[in-house]
């Protein structure tokens, strides 16, 4: 924008008199040593105690997750709530969780790995062509396609859980893992993930000189496409698998029997056994260390995925929106 | 095989002419479960809306039956009440935070803050509802005294009626905030920095900069998490559904409408009901959706 700069000038002379910041901003330039304005370091105080503040706010309740699981039920009333406790008590709060129904968490937690990965494994098989597909080949209703998957992808996953239970119902699927697997393998977001990708990243022509070579279309798609997808293939892997761990409403409708729960919606039923939530909860009562480690235990995959993708999962989040 | 014979130029591209049956061979996998998982759900929520348990063609009469209910008015006030909160605060406080780390000199301090900024959104869904049971609860709270100075002495003064849509989205705020800040902090890396650069020179301070500057530009990022946090927000389902675990059905019963719809379904057997409720949700959040990719150019389809 060379015309703007050069009009600059002229345009910030009368400014600098009456703008106070203008002024700081003037006298940092002649020397850029000298001593911050008081207006400059309260903002940048400020600046800083927002962002600190905002840590504590986000950091805090997972710090406090991770010590109380390491702590008895008196320690988490009477000591510091961020003292740590013991890992001989962590130990003997895993004994009692897990003695919870004969090892219920251990099996919420195989059957929420089950459900996430076999979806998971569906998605990836459907969505990748599919996107590719779209991206990178024309026919009929292509654009049709494109639009209603950008409505769905919009859509919250709650939106549609009651009118699947009715559907589910209808087929007698209520009470199989089909149930969920099924619904959580149609994953729109990840059929637009690949097809960002493969239309930003990977030129047309490419795939024409593989024709051209004489691979047939399953050809270019196995042996040049699919193997330059494998970014978006992590991507789409890692946000499905996100998806499907944390979903609450849609197994709690259509597993309702405990030994089918996911661990999201067992942990959920745990919390009615604390007695300090629900006085009514009996002699199988869990204690509410018992229910933060649960609670731990239940978000480690996640968490460990997280820790693990964190780049690449920023990129991932901005793909989803820009095609740039 | 068109494209082996004729030599293409480069402005001819040979886009699968003849080929025709490769895009759905693709597609056809997806298309499968869009049909039974994206449209057949909503073609049995408008049957079952439409009719009474035995089939028969009812009209609008579940929707007035379900409206009628004494407890349809108070949820839809309740969602609203908790949406006004929800996309205030997450518009004010994404954006500010997400142009606070963009001014910090150091980017690995920004990075990392971004990152703890994020870690929560590990915690969706009961997890997240867990934790701020903790929170919340003056016995076992790191932050029982800022609980007692603000005159919460019990978890059950703590979760009040009238407390729950601030509650509802500072536990909202907590998992889903980072994210966004992520996404808003990626949109203003996208800003050219000679325009911040003219800006600067014009004599415009940070905040200015940044209330006539950055916010225009961030103006179709900021739409685009309202549109998809309003939508998120109307279903509002297990915060208030853990809640009422917790509570003993004291506080956060039939808070929402996706909670009524449950229990239409499941606790009144009135699939029906159930149904009309769903259908209204499914009615706002596909019209939000669709306005959206139509008008927005947001998504490009092509």
């Amino acid at each position: 924008m060379p015309t703007e700069t050069s009009a600059l000038p002229t345009a910030t002379a009368p400014r600098t008199e009456r703008d106070p910041s203008a002024m700081s901003r003037t006298v940092r330039r002649t020397s850029r040593r000298a001593p911050r304005s008081v207006s400059q370091t309260s903002s940048r105080l400020l600046a800083g105690s927002v962002l600190t503040v905002f840590v504590v706010f986000f950091v805090l309740p997972v710090l406090w997750l991770l010590l109380a699981a390491t702590k008895t039920d008196q320690q988490l009333v009477h000591d510091n709530p961020l003292s740590f406790g013991s890992f001989g008590t962590l130990a003997d709060n895993w004994h009692a969780l897990s003695g919870f129904q004969d090892g219920a968490i251990l099996l919420w937690l195989g059957n929420s790995a089950l459900y996430a990965v076999v979806s998971l494994v569906i998605t990836l098989c459907v969505s990748v062509p599919a996107g590719y597909a779209l991206a990178m080949t024309e026919f009929r209703g292509r654009k049709t396609l494109l639009v209603t998957t950008l409505v769905v992808m919009l859509m919250p996953t709650a939106t549609l859980v009651v009118p699947l239970f009715l559907e589910i119902n209808a087929a007698r699927l209520i009470g199989t893992m089909w149930s969920i697997i099924l619904p959580y393998s149609f994953y729109p977001f990840g059929v637009y993930l690949t097809y960002i990708y493969f239309t930003t990243a990977v030129p047309k022509d490419l795939l024409a000189a593989a024709r051209i070579d004489g691979c047939s279309e399953f050809g270019v798609f196995r042996l040049i496409a699919l193997p330059l997808a494998t970014p978006v293939i992590a991507l789409v892997g890692f946000f499905s698998f996100v998806a499907n761990w944390t979903n609450y409403f849609l197994p709690y409708v259509m597993l309702p029997e405990s030994d089918q729960m996911p661990v999201q919606v067992g942990v959920g039923n745990l919390l009615t056994s604390v007695p300090q939530f629900n006085p009514a909860a009996g002699t199988a009562a869990v204690e509410r260390p018992e229910l933060a480690l649960a609670t731990l235990v239940a978000i480690t995959p996640v968490l460990v995925v997280f820790l693990f993708a964190q780049r690449f999962l920023v990129s991932g989040m901005l793909a989803g929106a820009t095609k740039e | 095989m068109t494209a082996t014979v004729s030599p293409v130029g480069s402005g001819r591209r040979p886009r699968g002419a003849g080929r025709g049956w490769a895009g759905p061979a693709f597609v056809a996998g997806y298309v499968l479960l869009l049909v039974a998982f994206g449209v057949l759900p909503i073609g049995y929520a408008i049957w079952f809306a439409f009719t009474d348990a035995g089939g028969t063609f009812t009209g609008f009469s579940n929707f007035v039956t379900t409206a009628q209910d004494f407890r349809f008015v108070d949820a839809l006030g309740h969602v609203a009440l908790y949406l006004l909160f929800w996309l205030v605060s997450l518009v004010v406080f994404v954006v500010g935070l997400a142009l606070l780390l963009h001014r910090l000199s150091s980017g690995r301090i920004s990075q990392a803050l971004r990152f703890l900024y994020y870690i929560p959104g590990a915690l969706a869904g009961a997890a997240s509802v867990l934790v701020w049971l903790f929170m919340l609860d003056p016995t076992v709270s790191p932050v029982s005294s800022l609980l007692e100075a603000l005159g919460f002495d019990t978890f059950g003064q703590v979760i009040a009626p009238g407390n729950l849509p601030v509650l509802f989205t500072v536990i909202a705020f907590w998992t889903g905030a980072g994210g966004w800040i992520v996404v808003m902090y990626g949109a203003l890396n996208n800003i050219p920095g000679d325009v911040l650069e003219a800006a600067r020179i014009d004599g415009a301070g940070a905040w200015k900069t940044a209330w006539h500057v950055q916010i225009p530009m961030l103006r179709k990022w900021i739409v685009y998490m309202v549109i998809l946090a309003f939508a998120g927000g109307a279903q509002l389902f297990v915060e208030p559904q853990l809640l009422s675990l917790a509570s003993v059905g004291v506080a956060g019963r039939d808070y929402s409408l996706n909670q009524l719809t449950y229990d239409f379904a499941f606790q009144m057997d009135n699939i029906n009901g159930a149904a009309a409720v769903s259908m209204e949700l499914l009615v706002v959040s596909v019209s939000v959706a669709g306005v959206f990719v139509a008008r927005s150019r947001f998504f490009d389809a092509d």
